[in-house]
């Protein structure tokens, strides 16, 4: 069973810093680490390894110093690591992202499955990972918390919503985004992690996966960030006293008139 | 300081520190109530190849030496002394394995060992023999192709959880400390079963029982280097342990201090920060320079070892004794520093305290390695002249 995971190196803090002029990132200063969802892609891509055997490869784009998160992926049992590096991919959106990473994915050739993280902690919009999928035309659960079973070239999994969870099955090839519910990622063995340091990286440019100029980068990104800002916080609501009956009749009044 | 170590060595400590700050220290204070032995931490540690780090490549381990145990018994000894020394005691059982198995011995034990499937334990110490070891009781008596062993080894770290055992017996009284051989004996072996497991004021993560040995038959070829070798097996493998005993004292020590630091920054009192007093900046810039002190010490010692120096006796005498001083001392001032809420359980440095004592004692206690280093002196001078 080949597998192949995309992960994305992020800001290791949660509170991050926007430019205001150009309203991107201020990586800077900034220690970076993988994606903490894309974590738990890359241990459940390691456990289908060793459970069907075949191979695991990680895909990343950002800077040359991304690699360091594929050697970190290699680190606790993923095969092989590639970077696609290019001024071409600066300023990508979800779409050109998408289409990037996709373009390197049918240069790789055959795969059974790929797994994404459910959403990058800095720009939260999980849209890459559905994206990958409809650039390849293949079918996509997005947050899976379970692989019940892989047979016969289906796999069943369990979707996490916010009521419960559905049971998909799914033909191969295809795509899931993963929830942190799925399993708990092991630590790195020191053999994992003399491999990773030895590991050879793969760095692709623009050229290198046949991509199209006109669909890279912030020249392929339809998206335009207007303005990022932090929402003012909520108004401090009303609380309701009194006896249980009295609060419901009380709440029903207020509801009443929001729902026509 | 930067100690200079190799890419290897940063990785280990690296590795060994994530392994302490991720999974020890958040289960530290529940090993030192319960008292269980921590097999979901030795899981861990074995997943992780630190088994591996002091076994020659050739039996499954990755050839590292005395530095990489005491990089990673330091770091393990920062969140939880208890359990690194469950990691530390497996290394003592092993070293007489590497030190004086023959190549079927190494072959049979050490892939286990180096891969963490099975825990070892070292036993020489008897009710009766403690720092005098010539006064070992339990015997073993040769019969056909085997030996017969009797008698009762206690304080046996790893005792009970350890698969692999290597014992100190006596094959002939007549001879004294001479007469002493060392078996590696498997649990499970008819004869050999534990007595009871022992309550601890502080490591209380460990196990610590007796090996009791009644009739216990075991091959020949358990046989570790020749009849008569007993001593100079123990003696062996005190001067390549001692450096991990050093190193978990000086972990625990950091432990200790890093907790100080961080509460001195926080508590306030007349207003300001305790870390803002001279009075408490004194106190941990000694606590600070004492550990930093035993840390070179310890690493040096161990790279001796390591580049195949050959009387390391002393070196290693003085770094266990001297780690293990400092260890009860700044552990003692890290609860000062904490004042009342240092003596209470809600903190952790009465527990380091209360971990840091054993280091005094054990694998030879201080005085016993004052007594090593002042022999060293009286015959070296002897030599002068």
């Amino acid at each position: 069973m080949n597998i192949i995971v995309c992960i994305k190196q992020v800001p290791e803090t949660t509170e991050v810093k926007i430019n205001p002029e150009t309203n991107t990132l201020i990586r800077e200063g900034v220690k970076s680490i993988v994606n903490p969802f894309d974590v738990y892609a890359v241990e459940e891509a390691v456990r289908l390894k060793e459970k069907f055997g075949g191979k695991a490869t990680v895909v990343t784009m950002g800077p040359p110093q991304a690699e360091a998160i594929l050697r970190e992926a290699i680190s606790v049992g993923i095969d092989e690591g590639i970077l696609l590096s290019d001024r071409a991919f600066a300023g990508s959106d979800t779409w050109a992202t998408s289409y990037t990473l996709s373009a390197a994915i049918k240069k790789i050739g055959s795969f059974d499955l790929i797994i994404c993280g459910k959403q990058a902690s800095d720009g939260d919009t999980a849209q890459v990972g559905p994206g990958i999928s409809a650039h390849l035309d293949i079918p996509q659960v997005t947050y899976v918390k379970k692989i019940e079973e892989i047979k016969n070239n289906i796999a069943r999994v369990e979707r996490m919503t916010e009521e419960g969870f559905e049971i998909i099955e799914v033909p191969l090839p295809a795509l899931i985004t993963v929830v942190k519910e799925i399993n708990t990622p092991r630590l790195p063995s020191l053999k994992g992690m003399m491999r990773a340091k030895q590991a050879k990286i793969t760095h692709w440019k623009a050229q290198d996966i046949e991509a199209q100029a006109e669909n890279l980068g912030l020249t392929g990104s339809p998206t335009q960030v207007v303005k990022i800002f932090t929402p003012a916080p909520r108004a401090g609501g009303q609380v309701l006293k009194g006896e249980t009956h009295e609060i419901a009749e009380k709440l029903a009044e207020i509801l009443k008139p929001e729902l026509n | 300081m930067d100690y200079l170590l190799t890419d290897e060595q940063k990785m280990i400590q690296e590795l060994a520190c994530k392994i302490a700050v991720e999974k020890i220290r958040p289960v530290a204070a529940k090993y030192d109530q319960t008292e269980d032995y921590p097999w979901e931490i030795i899981k861990i540690l074995a997943q992780s190849d630190l088994f591996a780090i002091f076994v020659p490549a050739e039996y499954g381990g990755t050839g590292g030496g005395i530095m990489d145990l005491c990089i990673t018994t330091e770091e393990l000894s920062r969140a939880c002394g208890g359990i690194a020394v469950c990691y530390a005691a497996s290394a003592l059982g092993t070293f007489p394995i590497i030190l004086f198995g023959n190549d079927e011995q190494k072959k049979k034990y050490l892939p286990d060992l180096a891969s963490g499937a099975k825990v070892a334990a070292f036993g020489i110490t008897e009710p009766e023999a403690g720092s005098d070891a010539s006064a070992i009781k339990t015997t073993a008596k040769k019969v056909g192709d085997h030996y017969i062993l009797n008698g009762l080894k206690h304080f046996i770290t790893n005792g009970g959880d350890a698969e692999t055992y290597v014992v100190i017996a006596m094959t002939d009284k007549t001879k004294g400390a001479r007469g002493a051989s060392a078996f590696i004996v498997e649990k499970g072996t008819p004869g050999f079963t534990f007595g009871k497991k022992e309550e601890k004021l502080g490591i209380r993560a460990s196990s610590t029982r007796e090996l009791v040995f009644t009739d216990c038959k075991i091959p020949k070829e358990n046989l570790l280097a020749k009849e008569g070798m007993g001593f100079i097996v123990t003696m062996k493998t005190f001067d390549m342990s001692r450096p991990g005993v050093a190193a978990q004292a000086l972990g625990i020590a950091q432990g200790a201090l890093d907790v100080a630091v961080k509460y001195a920054k926080e508590r306030q009192q007349f207003g300001k920060s305790i870390s803002s007093f001279q009075g408490i900046q004194w106190m941990l810039a000694d606590m600070a320079t004492q550990i930093e002190a035993s840390r070179a010490l310890i690493y040096s010692c161990a790279r001796a070892i390591d580049a195949g120096c050959k009387d390391v006796g002393t070196s290693s005498a003085m770094a266990k004794m001297y780690a293990s001083d400092v260890a009860m001392k700044v552990t003692t001032d890290a609860i000062q520093i904490l004042g009342g809420y240092g003596y209470m359980k809600d903190y952790p440095v009465e527990k380091y305290m209360r971990d840091a004592k054993i280091t005094q004692i054990y694998e030879g206690t201080n005085q016993i390695q004052r007594n090593i280093i002042a022999l060293d002196l009286i015959r070296q001078a002897a030599k002068i002249k």
